[in-house]
């Protein structure tokens, strides 16, 4: 058990050193989420009733769309310089590397945006409390965001035009993420509960890490064979 | 060997497709009496329904080919899985086709964020999802594995889909609308199950000839196709 939970930390260690060697990609998808964020009230108008109403959406859409956007280098940097290929042949359980990888990616690109949401909601005029549940909701799925879509860039991985297909895939399999996560928040803005859309996400969460690093470590080896 | 039975059957299947379509039809659009609430608007539902029950039926049947390719390595149920996703993409997007001319009609709106349309919807997002991904890739084994794959994970997906989106639109708003089929009257019936068996034996005839086309295409260097009456010509 000790044994996993070191290989976990040794592979999580690697990819935040390896991130932190190039912060401009960490930098981009940051900045993508809070330009595509600041882009909604351009396009639709300045009224803030209605961007109060709108903001639980834009930022998680948002969320989505940026984690897509760094979806592609989870595994194409080891698939290029032959790292990826010593991991399937090592001894070392192969869905604990996977695991450590998609813990690193979500830290790298999930956690940031997180981090940043108060400031956006803030911008939306959204309330104190449904910004505490924005977090929070943000927190518990886009490590979800960063399981799926690990699949999905196992999947398409060395493919032509593998980003495009990537999000293609791993969409609308995201879709009940962004439904519960939404959904915590509108319900807190209308006076309601929002622990069942919290509870459903952290089912949501537990389900993923059970399976998505087993079956990644599948789409792996289908796609290196 | 499957391919010379696939051909023989494809006729048959065929046939039969079209002449239970062309008694569907008889009974849906002439026999069965107006609807009445709904006018002569609700006859649309012969092809609806059957569309939206084999786009759903489809699915979970290529997902558990897929797997079968998956698990067992057997070249033929890969084939399956990829011959039936144009089938299931075609009649999932009738069925939002339809669902949307009878609904504007019906509700005064082509679509509504109502909980059966919204999954229909990502049902076709997947079946493109599975189309392109197996089309992207060039070697067909890994092709077959990785859109295998993916359909697996599609389809444990469908049911919490599902769900959520029912959820969703039910904490937003009550439903409004209920399509409950059971006060259906008998030659409406007939008229149902007719269609939904055309559409069944279509899907089957198309499923087997463009299965055999993927064999065909796989196996072009082997003797045997090089062999066949068809081919040799």
């Amino acid at each position: 058990m000790n044994k996993i939970l070191l290989l976990l930390f040794v592979v999580v260690r690697r990819d935040l050193v390896l991130a932190m060697r190039r912060r401009a990609d960490v930098l981009t998808t940051l900045i993508f989420f809070v330009m595509v964020v600041s882009l909604f009230p351009l396009g639709v108008g300045p009224e803030s009733d209605m961007l109060r109403k709108m903001a639980p959406g834009v930022l998680w859409v948002s969320a989505l769309l940026a984690s897509m956007l760094s979806l592609g280098r989870l595994f194409s940097a080891d698939h290029l310089d032959g790292t990826l290929e010593q991991m399937l042949l090592a001894p070392q359980p192969l869905s604990v590397l996977v695991l450590g990888k998609m813990v690193a990616h979500w830290m790298v690109s999930g956690l940031p945006l997180v981090l940043m949401t108060p400031v956006l909601g803030l911008q939306f005029d959204m309330p104190l409390e449904a910004v505490g549940v924005l977090m929070l909701s943000l927190l518990l799925g886009t490590p979800v965001l960063s399981m799926i879509g690990a699949i999905g860039a196992a999947l398409t991985l060395g493919l032509r035009g593998g980003g495009v297909l990537l999000s293609l895939l791993v969409l609308p399999l995201c879709i009940p993420v962004l439904i519960f996560g939404t959904g915590a928040v509108g319900a807190a803005t209308s006076g309601m509960s929002y622990s069942s859309h919290l509870s459903l996400l952290g089912a949501l969460l537990v389900l993923a890490v059970a399976f998505t690093p087993w079956v990644t470590a599948q789409a792996l080896r289908i796609s290196m064979e | 060997m499957f391919y010379p039975l696939a051909g023989k059957l494809v006729p048959w299947f065929a046939v039969s497709s079209a002449i239970l379509f062309a008694v569907g039809m008889y009974l849906g659009f002439v026999v069965a009496p107006t609807d009445a609430t709904q006018g002569e608007f609700y006859r649309i539902i012969y092809i609806h329904v059957p569309a939206s029950i084999l786009s759903m039926f489809l699915y979970l049947v290529m997902a558990g080919y897929a797997a079968l390719g998956l698990v067992f390595n057997t070249r033929l149920s890969s084939m399956m899985a990829s011959a039936m996703a144009p089938t299931g993409a075609l009649f999932a997007f009738i069925a939002l086709w339809t669902g949307a001319l009878w609904g504007k009609p019906m509700w005064g709106t082509w679509w509504v964020w109502d909980a059966r349309l919204t999954s229909e919807l990502i049902l076709l997002f997947l079946y493109l999802g599975f189309i392109s991904l197996h089309a992207s890739i060039d070697d067909p084994r890994r092709a077959d594995r990785a859109s295998a794959l993916l359909a697996i994970v599609g389809s444990v997906n469908v049911p919490i889909i599902y769900f959520s989106v029912k959820w969703w639109n039910t904490l937003h708003q009550g439903s409004t609308i209920k399509f409950t089929g059971t006060s259906m009257q008998i030659t409406m019936q007939h008229a149902m199950f007719t269609m939904l068996a055309a559409c069944w034996l279509y899907a089957v005839a198309v499923v087997l000839s463009r299965v055999r086309s993927i064999i065909l295409e796989r196996e072009r260097h082997t003797k045997w196709v090089a062999e066949l009456p068809e081919v040799a010509l």
